[in-house]
């Protein structure tokens, strides 16, 4: 009996499955059934929140190196695709490329300083790339194409005879390049670059005793969390709001990054895509909730502190109840499903 | 049982969060109002909000609404983000009979400006927003009303050159400006450079970083330079210490012209003293002398259905700014429900009434804001509508008008302002519009 039991378990692990659906009804279902304030307002920045999630994870889950500058490397990847649009004319995939080349390129530069420089001192460092790369934007209007008020609009979005500007389009170039990079990171976790990076974490002297060479590790660590940031900034400028300003990559961009990756759960990959569901979904949710019950009766600016207060106290909430995160919060939830299915 | 339970908050969330708000379309006219109260801004977006909403309800309740169609209007808030403005016209623009869309956000109105043209919906920047979309042939749903940022340098200079005793005695004055390190700063840098290179005055530019909190070395330099007037492009901030530290270094306030976005009454107090003979540049008087803002203030405030929670502010720069948009975005519709009809009109047919709004100052006294703001004369290919501009001097205690009414230099910015667009159109690969487009609109059925 137990042994037939054992031969028709399926050869696909069950998580396999379940993604496999998820991506299925994220390619097929949504785009026909979502409203469209559902993919404007809420699935693109998650799409391209939760990117920026991942990569920020690979550095600071990962790796352990502690960043303040993601959204500046959001900034460097968006007006880089859109200088190499503009200026060379590329198709779309190799300017993406080309932006997120760029952006490890920057991320590289600043990554330096984690050769020397460790936790609070690394973050402080990493703040210059925040503020140096917004100051360059602004200050030299070439990256702007000299746009007299700094604004650009992002460019059509066409490859392969194919448009992807309408609003279905640029959901499913932003799902299919976050599901690719997805997997890439995935695989390379997995893989021995991801035990070293680990090591690296862990323990930096024990590894550089065995072996692994540390500071290629970091460097690599800063440049490809840089280059899949840049790639999220693209996103977030080309397929969400459609309109590039330096300003909208601030100070307060990177802490929602590093907020997403530290709710979701660090180390993890599906981390970086609960934490941006949370922070993109809930303040949505609870300004309806308070527009619902209070329309009217109270200071409209009131309803918002309220909000804000509500929304810090769920946070320090999720982060007592589950220090790992949202991730080992919903690895409790499946475990108890399991067990409470499983029994029969 | 319990698996419904424990789904059914979520359920709920997700029909809060999905479903659109219903109204009834029983003849009225939307306004959704993308709005800041909360952070950095909120004076501004308080104010602006608070005046246009106070003169919307002057209209139904004195008139019970525009011809019998009733003003509604619903709030979301932006705290002045971009993101968080795109999320709010997502979500308000499924809202029936929408009138048109007024950000106040320069930022906000650039992501907003490829979906307006979409819904044929009007998208209003009221004294700021991108200079080009003046250019009706290019940006048909787009109107930086009453004064755009280029016309806003010819004002000052003008003003400037009338204080000097004409245009010549411009040349050789020495002239600084002092701006924001930001998009919205440089932007009239070029024009700046135009006018100098025009009329002859020496013209020295300088930047103040974001957010300007100190500027003891650029006002070190003005003091080395002497210059004959500092034009302070400031925001926020940067406005009160700029003039606190103007009066340290011992240069006289009166030679200080404020721009647009350093005129209100959030920008001096804060300096006390210093701003004391600070002049600044407005398209609309302060004060509460106008017998629109005085109706406000009696049968709405009177009423307890002012929106500013503050009564003082009453007549402040930022309210009277927002009745002024009140006014436009009335008449507007006023000018389509002549054509169209009294009833609850398309985005497209009130586009076709900001097209047409045309106020001379006459027009201007009936609707009880004579000296409030002169005049707008919108045409189908010149969306700010020549607006005139005024300056209004600080006594430490309110705004003094301290001028007569004068317009800006429209000829010589419109070939700069139609290279500008005509570019964007290629970059789009739009056609131009002409003028038999503008009678081209899209009536209810076909909505």
């Amino acid at each position: 009996m137990s042994v037939t039991a054992a031969t028709i378990r399926p050869v696909i692990p069950a998580q396999t499955i379940a993604i496999l659906i998820l991506l299925a009804l994220a390619f097929i279902a949504v785009p026909h059934l979502a409203s469209p304030y559902v993919i404007e307002a809420i699935l693109l920045p998650f799409l391209a929140l939760s990117l920026a999630g991942l990569g920020l994870n690979l550095l600071t889950g990962y790796a352990g190196q502690v960043s303040l500058g993601s959204a500046a490397f959001m900034a460097v990847g968006a007006f880089a695709a859109y200088n190499f649009n503009l200026r060379l004319g590329l198709p779309l995939p190799v300017t993406l490329v080309l932006a997120a080349t760029t952006a490890a390129a920057v991320g590289l530069v600043f990554g330096l300083p984690s050769l020397r420089l460790r936790g609070f001192y690394l973050a402080v460092s990493t703040l210059a790339a925040q503020f140096f790369v917004q100051w360059a934007l602004t200050k030299f209007g070439w990256f702007s194409n000299n746009s007299p008020s700094g604004v650009i609009a992002a460019p059509s979005l066409a490859f392969a005879g194919l448009s992807f500007d309408t609003r279905e389009g640029r959901y499913l170039l932003s799902l299919s390049i976050v599901t690719l990079v997805t997997f890439l990171v995935h695989r390379l976790v997995n893989g021995p670059e991801g035990v070293n990076l680990i090591a690296v974490r862990d323990n930096e002297t024990s590894a550089r005793v065995i072996g692994i060479p540390v500071l290629r590790t970091k460097l690599w660590a800063f440049a490809l969390s840089s280059a899949i940031i840049g790639l999220a900034g693209v996103l977030w400028a080309f397929t969400y709001l459609r309109t590039v300003e330096p300003a909208g990559f601030n100070l307060d961009r990177s802490f929602q990054i590093l907020f997403i990756a530290i709710i979701g759960g660090l180390a993890t990959i599906r981390g970086a895509f609960l934490g941006a569901a949370l922070i993109v979904v809930f303040p949505l949710l609870l300004a309806r909730l308070s527009g619902f019950f209070f329309d009217g009766s109270i200071d409209a600016g009131v309803v918002k502190l309220v909000e804000r207060i509500v929304l810090g106290t769920v946070i320090i909430a999720f982060l007592i109840a589950e220090p790992n995160g949202l991730s080992a919060m919903l690895d409790r939830a499946t475990r108890r499903l399991r067990s409470l299915f499983g029994r029969s | 049982m319990s698996f419904l339970k424990r789904i059914a908050p979520a359920l709920l969330a997700a029909s809060i969060l999905t479903g659109g708000a219903t109204a009834s379309l029983a003849d009225e006219q939307h306004f959704p109002l993308q709005s800041y109260r909360v952070g950095p801004y909120a004076a501004g977006g308080t104010g602006f909000f608070g005046g246009f909403i106070d003169y919307l309800n002057l209209i139904n309740t004195r008139d019970g609404g525009v011809n019998g169609v009733k003003l509604t209007w619903s709030e979301g808030e932006t705290e002045y983000e971009v993101e968080k403005g795109v999320e709010v016209y997502q979500r308000l623009k499924s809202n029936p009979g929408i009138a048109a869309w007024n950000p106040l956000s320069v930022g906000i109105a650039y992501a907003m400006i490829d979906g307006v043209t979409e819904d044929q919906t009007p998208l209003l920047t009221i004294n700021h927003g991108r200079t080009d979309t003046t250019d009706g042939r290019v940006f048909p749903y787009v109107f930086p009303l009453l004064l755009n940022p280029y016309s806003e340098t010819s004002g000052i200079i003008n003003y400037i050159a009338s204080k000097e005793g004409g245009h010549e005695a411009l040349a050789g004055k020495k002239i600084v400006v002092l701006y924001h390190g930001s998009p919205y700063g440089k932007e009239t840098i070029p024009i700046y450079e135009l006018l100098a290179e025009k009329y002859g005055f020496e013209l020295q530019q300088i930047e103040v970083p974001h957010p300007g909190n100190e500027q003891q070395a650029q006002w070190l330099t003005i003091r080395r330079e002497r210059p004959d007037y500092v034009v302070l492009r400031g925001w926020g901030v940067m406005n009160p210490v700029a003039l606190t530290t103007a009066q340290r270094n011992g240069f006289p306030a009166d030679r200080i012209i404020g721009n647009v976005w350093s005129n209100s009454e959030e920008d001096v107090t804060p300096a006390g003293d210093a701003a004391i003979g600070y002049t600044a540049i407005t398209t609309q008087a302060s004060g509460t002398d106008y017998p629109v803002v005085q109706e406000i203030e009696d049968k709405i405030y009177g009423a307890n259905l002012g929106n500013l929670s503050d009564p003082a502010r009453i007549g402040s720069v930022y309210h009277n700014l927002g009745i002024v948009n009140g006014i436009l975005n009335v008449e507007a519709i006023r000018i389509a429900q002549a054509r169209f009809g009294n009833r609850t009109l398309t985005g497209d047919e009130v586009r076709w009434g900001f097209e047409h709004l045309q106020l001379s100052p006459e027009r201007v006294k009936e609707v009880g804001a004579e000296n409030l703001f002169h005049s707008i004369n919108v045409t189908w290919d010149n969306h700010e509508g020549e607006g005139y501009v005024t300056f209004q001097q600080w006594d430490g205690q309110k705004w003094n008008v301290i001028s007569d009414w004068i317009a800006p230099d429209w000829a010589l910015l419109r070939p700069i302002i139609e290279a500008s667009s005509e570019a964007y159109a290629a970059e789009k690969g739009l056609t131009l519009r002409t003028e038999a487009d503008v009678d081209t609109v899209a009536s209810p059925a076909s909505n």
